[in-house]
């Protein structure tokens, strides 16, 4: 029974169901790519759709693949997309405006009429194709069927793509290597001399430390001045820039309380 | 099932990613949909090898993975350079042959 649905070009019941879930999901999240604000659900939404494609290639004979999917896309891939993401701000705008107009309904359009082609094309290219099925080819293992064709018939294109691999990674070293690091570092002359002879003296003695005297001394409350104003070069720019600070006046005394001399006359 | 229905899922699938590199502006999404296209291209070449009962599809899917990593990685670094340089990752931004 297994054997006349495969030759038909029928695939077995339980991987149809599968298909049938995981395949609108995938779509779904890739719809959902398109349309996301933060590039971080994008990254995510990526992810969810190649582990989906992960159990497809599995479904599909191709465990080794599938494996090598899960491992390469959403291991190493994503988390080079999340690292980066985390390098140039994981907040860094992504504006809706078109600079071009109409050019998201011209590209929908386009997109539309380009994948009814695809589909089209398939529908009438596989119609009454007949499916052999791995069973055959996986005989002696996906792995080593695999590896006897890539070490041998395909050896020549696996040397050239190492090539490539060491070549990227050089090429994305060279890239990624900033000049700026070098030799860009004040001197303390310099920096002693930039806290001196500036405009004011305010800061010579260093920048205030945060905190409120006896009271809090967080790094995200800033100082009070004597005015009872905060403070503002007392705290990080980072936790400024994060919106992390804490009010700094809960912390205040409104009014001094009244030392009660015991033991002194009344 | 026919197992045409995942070339279907792959025609799909690289279709929303060519829509995503024309209308997403964050460079690093544009580089996420391109992604999506390679792997909608690999959905196709291992069911190819299943329609044909060879193994050769799956050794050009996994050459696949590779090229696509090494584009990853090089196509990474070029954004952080740019990002580094315009302090923006908006392929907007990268304009100045315009002016």
């Amino acid at each position: 029974m297994i054997r006349l649905s495969l030759e038909i070009g029928q695939t077995q019941k339980p991987e149809a169901i599968l298909f049938y879930i995981l395949a609108p999901l995938s779509v779904l999240a890739s719809l959902g790519m398109l349309v996301v604000r933060k590039a971080v659900h994008a990254a995510l939404l990526l992810a969810w759709v190649m582990i989906t494609l992960a159990i497809f290639y599995i479904a599909l004979d191709a465990a080794f693949l599938g494996i090598v999917q899960i491992v390469v896309y959403t291991g190493a891939v994503m988390m080079l997309f999340l690292f980066i993401l985390m390098l140039v701000g994981v907040d860094a705008p992504d504006s809706l405006t078109e600079n071009i107009k109409g050019h998201r309904v011209v590209a929908i359009a386009a997109a539309l009429g380009f994948g009814g082609l695809l589909i089209s094309l398939i529908g009438r290219a596989t119609l009454n194709h007949v499916s052999v099925g791995l069973a055959m080819a996986n005989e002696p293992g996906n792995v080593q069927g695999l590896a006897s064709l890539i070490f041998t018939q395909y050896v020549f294109p696996f040397e050239v793509v190492s090539a490539l691999l060491i070549t990227a990674a050089l090429g994305a070293m060279v890239l990624a290597h900033s000049q700026k690091s070098a030799g860009a570092r004040l001197s303390q002359r310099a920096l002693s001399s930039a806290r001196f002879r500036g405009d004011s003296l305010a800061n010579a003695a260093g920048l205030p430390s945060s905190g409120v005297f006896a009271r809090h001394n967080a790094v995200d409350v800033p100082a009070l001045l004597p005015d009872g104003t905060p403070a503002k070069n007392s705290i990080s720019g980072v936790l400024s820039a994060r919106g992390d600070i804490q009010d700094p006046t809960q912390y205040a005394l409104g009014s001094l309380p009244k030392v009660d001399d015991e033991g002194g006359d009344k | 099932m026919n197992s045409a229905n995942y070339l279907y899922l792959s025609a799909m699938l690289f279709t929303i990613g060519a829509v995503g590199v024309v209308i997403r502006r964050n460079a690093i999404v544009v580089f996420m949909c391109i992604e999506l296209m390679l792997n909608a291209a690999n959905l196709a070449f291992v069911t190819f090898a299943r329609i044909n009962g060879t193994l050769d599809g799956q050794v050009i899917a996994f050459f696949t993975m590779v090229v696509a990593a090494c584009e990853v990685v090089v196509g990474l670094a070029i954004i952080v350079t740019i990002f580094r340089s315009r302090r923006s990752t908006s392929v907007d931004d990268a304009s100045l042959l315009k002016r």
